[in-house]
């Protein structure tokens, strides 16, 4: 063997642990990658971390006890996780609601879905590198929890929603309130646009960065914005309405690249459909009770049911089985950022270590729900 | 195969093809079928190609006390909406049921859900280990034998 032939320089893999403690993990979610200088070879998810075994816990609860913890499954968005609980243990029931309570609701879902989309938005640039966007995006989320405290006490875990209804009427503040925060928020998506979407750093590190086609989103059933930014127009809200859905005139964005971008600039148009849902649900806001006569023990008829809705980050399922009883004999919980995680290898597979950051950033899942 | 024909009539199609192995749930409030396990991959698989329901939503599984479990799938189509749920009976100390990774990807990780709450075996899937629990937790939590302990005095 010459000299010469010694020294060529040999590669060889390295094995990366990224997280738990990392800040572009989103909690603790813990990936194990597989480098070959830059590039990812193979990625492994780790998570678990935050599991509180809620489904087991519920066993031991009676249902209007379980309402609480379902808002910290997802816990940027506990108003849509209610509001799939609630829905699915009055399917069950074959409770009927009052229009008030249905009009309360909406405007809580989309508000949360704002909420949701702006921590999203806000924490994509900040893994980036950009934290002034994060401030804008906390400021008008600021807003909206305020919103909420208003009605129910609390900002990030309301427990607002009741089987059969709301919690509480909405006061005399309320409606001026959430109209000037309507009204604020044309000016913010300029700010949004002008300091992220525009920005020349920000479209160079995602655009076509983490592509997610629609046959492998479907296949992995990943879902809502997600998905909808693969090209797929796929949202329950218009392909089964539940609630009072069907009564909202609003468009579903789609997006047809699938990169981190498109997930991204998708979740901005998404909001601005739910400020016209807002405007809708204010101006036809009927009168009259906000809580259906319902029994004052829960007991659901024996049998199950399977109900979904379109949380933020893509369908929300719960299934109950109910035995008679007043506690639940299993609730399932199907998490829609578990399974969108379970496509983040596939996606990352290939790229540099650089937008495996981004890639998980843009596919916003809350470990919270992952975990459950 | 016309894809978008109803729920109803798929399960009047699979009940006939398959009688005796394949029923159909009475009394639920969702369209479900409960079909025997060895059937099951097939009855999935046709479902997926030849029907359009093509979208799996999701899958669990349910004690059902005395060692026996129950497989729970839903399948649903998106355009028209269509959801059906899937029961598959299972029993012993470790239960099995084949997976469906191959079919649908999706089914991965909560397969591997399943297996860690239940301890249900699902043969063919390429990894199944634990998933949210530490791998040297003892046991499968959401059987109904594994009682919690409690922290209250």
């Amino acid at each position: 063997m010459s000299i010469a032939e010694d020294k060529i320089l040999r590669t060889e893999e390295l094995t990366l642990n990224m997280g738990p403690q990392h800040p572009s993990t989103h909690g603790v979610y813990r990936a194990i990658l597989v480098l070959d200088g830059e590039y990812v070879q193979n990625m492994e998810n780790v998570i678990g971390y935050l599991h509180r075994g809620m489904e087991k816990l519920a066993e031991a609860r009676t249902y209007p006890q379980f309402l609480p913890y379902t808002d910290r499954l997802d816990y940027a968005a506990a108003m849509l996780n209610e509001l799939g609980y609630v829905q699915a243990v009055e399917k069950l029931m074959g409770v009927e609601l009052p229009e008030r309570a249905e009009f309360i609701r909406i405007i809580m879902a989309e508000l949360q879905r704002i909420a949701s989309h702006l921590v999203m938005i806000g924490s994509f640039a900040l893994d980036l590198g950009g934290f002034t966007p994060w401030m804008y995006c906390f400021r008008d989320r600021e807003k909206i929890l305020d919103l909420f405290e208003m009605v129910a006490g609390a900002r990030m875990t309301p427990a607002y929603m009741r089987v059969g209804g709301v919690m509480e009427d909405l006061n005399q503040e309320f409606i001026p309130e959430l109209k000037k925060f309507i009204d604020s928020m044309p000016a913010s998506f300029e700010e949004y646009d002008n300091i992220v979407t525009g920005n020349e750093i920000f479209i160079a590190r995602t655009k076509g960065v983490g592509v997610l086609t629609a046959e492998k989103a479907l296949a992995y059933g990943v879902t809502g914005p997600n998905l909808r930014a693969a090209g797929v127009d796929y949202d329950l809200r218009k392909v089964t309405p539940y609630g009072i859905y069907e009564k909202f005139d609003f468009d579903i964005p789609v997006f047809y690249n699938g990169d981190s971008f498109d997930r991204f600039v998708i979740r901005i148009e998404e909001m601005k459909q739910s400020l016209r849902i807002l405007e809708q649900a204010i101006e036809n806001l009927p009168g009259g009770p906000i809580q259906a006569k319902i029994p004052k023990v829960i007991r659901p008829p024996k049998g199950e049911i399977y109900h979904q809705i379109e949380g933020s980050k893509g369908l929300l399922g719960y299934f109950i089985a109910s035995d008679g009883s007043n506690k639940p004999y299993r609730i399932h919980i199907h998490g829609p950022s578990f399974v969108n995680l379970g496509a983040l290898p596939e996606m990352c597979t290939g790229l540099m270590v650089q937008d495996v950051v981004t890639t998980i950033a843009s596919i916003d899942f809350i470990l919270g729900e992952v975990d459950r | 195969m016309d894809k978008t024909i109803s729920l109803d009539e798929i399960i009047t199609l699979l009940t006939e093809k398959y009688e005796g192995y394949l029923v159909k749930v009475e009394d639920s409030l969702d369209a479900a079928i409960r079909v025997k396990d060895h059937l099951f991959f097939q009855v999935a698989k046709e479902l997926k190609d030849e029907h359009g329901l093509d979208f799996l939503t999701d899958l669990t599984a349910i004690d059902l006390e005395e060692g026996n479990y129950r497989g729970i799938y839903h399948l649903m189509s998106w355009k028209p909406y269509r959801l059906l749920r899937i029961e598959v009976d299972v029993s012993g100390e470790e239960p099995w049921l084949p997976s469906i990774t191959e079919l649908w990807p999706a089914a991965d990780v909560q397969e591997r859900e399943a297996f860690d709450m239940f301890g249900i075996i699902y043969d063919g899937h390429p990894n199944l280990t634990r998933i949210l629990l530490s791998e040297d937790f003892e046991g499968h939590p959401l059987r109904k034998n594994y009682i919690t302990k409690s922290r209250r005095k």
